[in-house]
C-alpha cells in the first residue's frame, strides 16, 4: 500500500514541479502587475505542496517523527524568509527570492532523507545566513562607496586564499579550508565574491591597456593560488567569471580569445604538472577502468542516474547513500536517482531561470561597476551549476564543487544566499531608481499643472476684477 | 552563451539516459538492482526454443533458489547469480530484476505485498549444439564457440572445465583456488591462446591485399625453411613440395607462409589486423580478453616468419577467431553478434527485441570470397579432410599451436557450413596435454556439425 503512494507521489512531484519550471519562464511574459502576482503566489503553492508529498512520503516510509518536525520547521522558514524579504524590500524581485527558496528546500528534502543530521545542521546553516543575508540589501543600498575598494578586495581575497594554500586541512585531495571553533569555513566560497568585486571595481575605473594588465596580473594570482592549493573547482570558475567580465567591460572580442587561449594552455601545462588533475581526467574516460583508484565516485554517480532513469526510483526508494559525498558534491545524481530525470532537468532549468534573471538585472542597471558586479556574481553562479551537474554526468571532468543552495555545506549556502542579496540589492536599487525618477516625473507633471491652474486662477481672478471694477464704474 | 551550454548539457544528459544508461547500470560494480530483488523475484534465462537455462523457485516459506537445469554445460555463458555475479546473470541483471508484467497484476501484487516476477531473458542459445559440445570436448580443456554467420546469433558457447552454478557458493574458495585448472574461466571469451596455422587466414588476406598477382605465387617446400640463422620446420617435416597459395593454405605449409610473411609490408600487416579486431575491442556484452598482434616495422625477421605461420607473440581468444570466420562466411561483413534475442514479461510478452545488425567490415567481399575459396580447398584436399563427403559442405582451417618446450600443442579449428550460403560458424580449441598430438578439434567441430544436421 505505502508502496502505491509512494508510486503515485512520484508522478504527482514530477508534475508539479513541471509546472513550477514552466511558470519561472512564463513569468517574463506578462506585463501586468496582477497577473505576475499571481503566478508568484501560485509558485509558493507548488513549492509547499512539494514539501508536504515530499516529507508525506518520507515519513510513510521510515516512520520517524522527526520528520515530521523538519517539515514543520522549514515551513515556518521559509514562510518567514518570504515574508520579510516582501515586508522589508518591497521591491525585491520575487522569481529569484521563490527559485531561491524552491533550490533550499530541494536541498532540504535530499539532504534529510541521506542524513538526519546534516539536514539539522544545514536547516541551522540556511536560518544564519538568512538573517545576515537580509542586511546584504540595505548594506548595498547606503555604502556609496564600494566601488572605491578595489585593492582592498583584492588584498583580502589574496590573502584569504593565501592562508588557506598553506594552513588548510587536506579534504578529499584538495585543500579547501580550516575549522574555527568546530565549524569548518571554505574561505574560497567567499573569494568568489570579492574577486567580483575587485574585478568590476578595477575595470570600472578604467579599460585600457595598462589597467587590465594589471588587473589580469592579480586575477590570474587568485587562480593561480587556488590550483596550488589544488582547489580545480573555484580557480576554473575564476578564471571564466574573469574572462566574461572583461569581455563585457571592453567589449573586446581579442581579449576573450585570447583568455581562451591562454585558459587551454594552461590547461594542458596542469595537466602535465598535477598528479590529481590526472587522476581527474582518467576518471572521466572511463571511471570502470579507474573503479578501483578513484573512478568509483563517478561510476556510483552514473549508476544512480542511469538506475533512476526518467522517472526515479521514488523518494527512500534508491541507494543514494552508496555515492560518495551525494549530500555534497554529487547530490545531482541523488535527486535523479529518487526524483527522476525530468525533475533533475526542471531543477537545472530552475537554475537557468535564476541566470537569466540576474542578466536581466545586469542589463538594466545604468551604474558600471554595479553593472559588472551583477554579472559577474550570475556567471559565478551558472558556471558553478554547470560544474557540478556537467562533472557528475562524465559530460566534463568533475571538479568537486557543490551545486549552490542544493547541496550541504555552510560556507557555499551562506555565501550564495549572499551573492543572491547582493543581486537583489542592486535589483531594489535600480527598482528606487526608476522610482525616484518616476517621482520626478510626476512632480514634474504635477508641478505644470499646478502652475497651468494656478495662471488660470489668476486670469479668472483678473477678469472677475476687471468686472467687478466695469460695475462699480458703472 | 551559458544557455546554450547548458542546452548542450541536458541534451547530453538525455542522450546518456537513452542510450548509454543501459549498458552502464549493467556494470557489476552496480549493486544498485539488488534492492529491486526485495520486491521482484528474479526472472528466467531461457534458451532460443523456450528451455529454462535459470530460474528462480519460490519455496512456500518464501524463500528462493536460483537453479540451473543444465549444471555445468550452460555454467560460464549463463553465469552465477552470487559471488559478484557473472555471464548473463551478471549483464542481464536490470532486466530480469525488472518486471514488466501486466499492470494490473502489478498493482494487485503491490496491494497484497506480493513480489512480482521479473522479465524472462530469451537468448539465441541452442541447448541442444550446447550439450553436443560440452560433451565433445568430454574431460580436455578447451573451448567452442559457435555462430550464425548472417545474422550474429551466438548458438553455443561451452568452456572446459566447467563448474556446477547450482553450488558455486559453496564451492567458491576452492573453485577460486584452483589455478591449475581455473574452471570459473571463460576460455571461449578470456583465453589467450596462439592462434597457431589458423593465423594463415589473416597472413594469406595481407598477402592478397599486398600482391594483386597473388594466383601467380609458386613456392617449393623441402620440409623447412631457414633465414637469417633461423629456420622454421613444416609439420612433421613434411616437404610439401611445389605450392601455390591456395595448396600452401590448404596444407598448412609452414615454410611458405614463414616466406609470405617476409615479404609483407610490416605497417600494412599490423593494419590489417587493427582492422581484424587485433588489439580493439571486440563487440561483447560478456567480459573478454582484447586479442595481441606486436609486430612492428622494427621486429626481427624471425619474428615475422613466426607470426606469419601463427606462432610468435600474437594471442587470441577463441571467440575472436569466430569473429573472424564469421566475417569471411558473411561476405566481409561482420554481423554484431548477441546472445539475448529478446527480453519477455514472465508470461511472454515481448518487452524489448535485439535484430541483427552489421558492426563492421572486416574485409572485401572479394577477398572474403577468395578466402573462402582456400578454407574450402582445406576441406577437400587439405588438413581438414575429416570433413568432408557429409551431406552439409564445410570450408574451414585447422591449426596446431605449439606452446611450452616439450612440444605440447593446442588444436585448433575455425570454419562454416554450407558454403554457398554460410549457417554455422564454429570456433573450437582443445588444449594440449601430454598424452595426445594431432587435429582434436576437428571430431569436436563435427560433432556439432552432425548434431545440427542429422539431429
Amino acid at each position: 500500500m505505502v508502496n502505491i503512494i509512494v508510486e503515485f507521489s512520484k508522478y504527482l512531484l514530477i508534475v508539479l514541479m513541471t509546472v513550477y519550471t514552466y511558470s519561472c519562464f512564463s513569468v517574463f511574459r506578462y506585463e501586468y502587475e496582477e497577473d505576475r502576482q499571481q503566478i508568484l503566489l501560485r509558485q509558493n503553492k507548488l513549492m509547499f505542496s512539494i514539501q508536504l508529498i515530499a516529507y508525506g512520503v518520507m515519513y510513510l516510509k521510515t516512520e520517524k517523527t522527526e520528520i515530521i518536525f523538519f517539515y514543520l520547521a522549514q515551513v515556518i522558514l521559509f514562510l518567514a524568509v518570504i515574508a520579510l524579504y516582501t515586508i522589508l524590500y518591497p521591491n525585491v524581485s520575487r522569481v529569484v527570492i521563490n527559485n531561491m527558496c524552491m533550490l533550499l528546500s530541494i536541498g532540504f528534502i535530499m539532504i534529510l532523507r541521506l542524513n538526519t543530521e546534516k539536514a539539522i545542521k544545514q536547516f541551522i546553516f540556511v536560518g544564519i545566513s538568512m538573517i545576515i543575508s537580509l542586511i546584504v540589501p540595505v548594506v548595498i543600498r547606503k555604502m556609496k562607496s564600494l566601488a572605491e575598494w578595489t585593492y582592498i578586495y583584492a588584498g583580502v581575497g589574496l590573502a584569504a586564499l593565501a592562508l588557506v594554500a598553506v594552513f588548510a586541512v587536506t579534504s578529499g585531495g584538495a585543500k579547501l579550508g580550516f575549522s574555527v571553533a568546530g565549524i569548518s569555513i571554505q574561505p574560497s566560497e567567499f573569494v568568489k565574491i570579492s574577486f567580483v568585486f575587485f574585478v568590476a571595481a578595477s575595470l570600472r575605473k578604467s579599460t585600457d591597456f595598462k589597467n587590465v594588465v594589471i588587473t589580469t596580473a592579480i586575477a590570474a594570482a587568485h587562480v593561480l593560488i587556488l590550483v596550488a592549493s589544488t582547489d580545480l573547482g573555484a580557480a576554473l570558475i575564476l578564471f571564466v567569471v574573469y574572462l566574461i567580465m572583461l569581455y563585457v567591460a571592453t567589449k573586446q572580442p581579442l581579449y576573450l580569445a585570447g583568455g581562451m587561449l591562454a585558459g587551454s594552455g594552461a590547461a594542458v601545462i596542469a595537466y602535465h604538472l598535477f598528479r590529481h588533475i590526472k587522476v581527474r581526467v582518467s576518471v572521466w574516460k572511463d571511471p570502470f577502468a579507474t573503479y578501483e583508484t578513484g573512478g568509483f565516485q563517478v561510476a556510483q554517480s552514473l549508476f544512480a542516474i542511469g538506475t533512476g532513469g526518467w522517472l526515479g526510483m521514488g523518494l527512500c526508494q534508491g541507494s543514494p547513500e552508496s555515492i560518495p559525498v551525494a549530500a555534497e558534491d554529487f547530490i545531482f545524481s541523488a535527486i535523479v536517482e529518487e526524483l527522476g530525470l525530468i525533475f533533475g532537468l526542471c531543477l537545472i532549468l530552475v537554475c537557468v531561470s535564476c541566470y537569466i534573471m540576474f542578466l536581466n538585472i545586469a542589463m538594466q542597471l545604468r551604474n558600471r561597476f554595479y553593472k559588472l558586479v551583477a554579472l559577474g556574481l550570475g556567471t559565478c553562479y551558472i558556471f558553478q551549476v554547470f560544474l557540478t551537474i556537467g562533472g557528475v554526468t562524465k559530460f566534463i571532468p568533475s571538479t568537486g564543487v557543490t551545486l549552490p543552495l542544493v547541496s550541504y555545506g555552510g560556507s557555499s549556502i551562506l555565501s550564495t544566499l549572499i551573492m543572491f542579496a547582493i543581486i537583489q540589492g542592486l535589483y531594489i536599487l535600480r527598482e528606487d531608481e526608476e522610482e525616484i525618477i518616476e517621482r520626478k516625473k510626476a512632480r514634474q507633471l504635477r508641478d505644470e499643472r499646478r502652475r497651468e491652474a494656478f495662471q488660470k486662477e489668476t486670469r479668472k481672478r483678473k477678469t472677475k476684477k476687471e468686472e467687478s471694477y466695469k460695475q462699480r464704474i458703472r | 552563451m551559458f544557455v546554450t551550454l547548458f542546452l548542450v548539457l541536458m541534451g547530453y544528459i538525455v542522450y546518456f539516459n537513452v542510450v548509454k544508461s543501459e549498458k552502464i547500470i549493467n556494470s557489476p560494480y552496480n549493486t544498485r538492482q539488488d534492492t529491486f530483488s526485495d520486491r521482484v523475484v528474479r526472472g528466467s534465462i531461457l534458451d532460443r526454443n523456450g528451455e529454462v537455462l535459470a530460474k528462480t523457485e519460490v519455496a512456500e516459506d518464501g524463500s528462493e533458489m536460483r537453479t540451473y537445469p543444465y549444471g555445468e554445460v550452460f555454467a560460464h555463458v549463463v553465469g552465477y547469480d552470487v559471488n559478484g555475479k557473472s555471464g548473463l546473470e551478471s549483464a542481464e541483471n536490470f532486466d530480469l530484476l525488472t518486471s514488466n508484467a501486466f499492470f494490473v497484476e502489478r498493482i494487485i501484487k503491490e496491494f497484497q505485498a506480493k513480489k512480482n516476477t521479473g522479465d524472462s531473458v530469451v537468448t539465441t542459445l541452442d541447448a541442444k549444439l550446447q550439450t553436443t559440445a560440452y560433451h565433445a570436448l568430454g574431460d580436455e580443456k578447451g573451448a567452442v564457440v559457435v555462430m550464425e554467420a548472417d545474422t550474429g546469433k551466438i548458438l553455443a558457447m561451452v568452456s572446459k572445465p566447467s563448474f556446477d552454478p547450482n553450488s558455486v557458493e559453496d564451492n567458491w574458495e576452492y573453485l577460486n583456488a584452483d589455478n591449475e585448472q581455473s574452471p570459473l574461466l571463460n576460455r571461449a571469451m578470456q583465453g589467450a591462446y596462439a592462434p597457431g596455422s589458423i593465423f594463415k587466414i589473416v597472413t594469406a588476406l595481407e598477402y592478397i591485399r599486398e600482391q594483386p598477382a597473388y594466383g601467380a605465387y609458386t613456392y617449393d617446400c623441402y620440409g623447412e625453411i631457414t633465414y637469417d640463422g633461423t629456420t622454421i620446420p613444416c609439420f612433421n617435416h613434411i616437404a610439401h613440395g611445389f605450392q601455390d597459395l591456395n595448396t600452401s593454405f590448404a596444407n598448412s605449409c609452414n615454410s611458405s607462409f614463414a616466406n609470405i610473411g617476409l615479404s609483407l609490408d610490416r605497417k600494412s600487416y599490423a593494419k590489417t589486423c587493427k582492422q581484424l579486431l587485433f588489439n580493439s575491442k571486440l563487440p561483447s556484452v560478456l567480459d573478454y580478453r582484447k586479442s595481441d598482434f606486436s609486430l612492428e616495422e622494427t621486429s626481427t625477421s624471425a619474428e615475422v616468419m613466426m607470426t606469419a605461420m601463427g606462432q610468435g607473440d600474437t594471442q587470441v581468444s577463441p571467440y575472436h577467431m569466430a569473429l573472424i570466420t564469421s566475417a569471411v562466411a558473411n561476405g566481409g561483413k561482420l554481423m554484431k553478434p548477441y546472445l539475448v534475442s529478446e527480453v519477455t514479461n514472465y508470461t511472454g510478452t515481448p518487452v524489448k527485441k535485439n535484430k541483427p545488425s552489421v558492426y563492421k567490415e572486416l574485409m572485401t567481399a572479394e577477398e572474403a570470397s577468395i578466402l573462402t575459396q582456400y578454407m574450402t580447398s582445406v576441406v577437400t584436399q587439405g588438413t581438414g579432410m575429416e570433413l568432408s563427403g557429409e551431406s552439409y559442405s564445410v570450408a574451414g582451417k585447422t591449426g596446431t599451436a605449439e606452446y611450452g618446450s616439450d612440444g605440447q600443442s593446442h588444436s585448433w579449428f575455425v570454419g562454416f557450413t554450407n558454403v554457398e550460403d554460410p549457417e554455422l560458424v564454429v570456433s573450437v580449441i582443445v588444449e594440449g596435454n601430454e598424452m595426445q598430438t594431432g587435429g582434436r578439434a576437428i571430431p569436436v567441430a563435427k560433432a556439432i556439425m552432425n548434431a545440427y544436421y542429422y539431429e
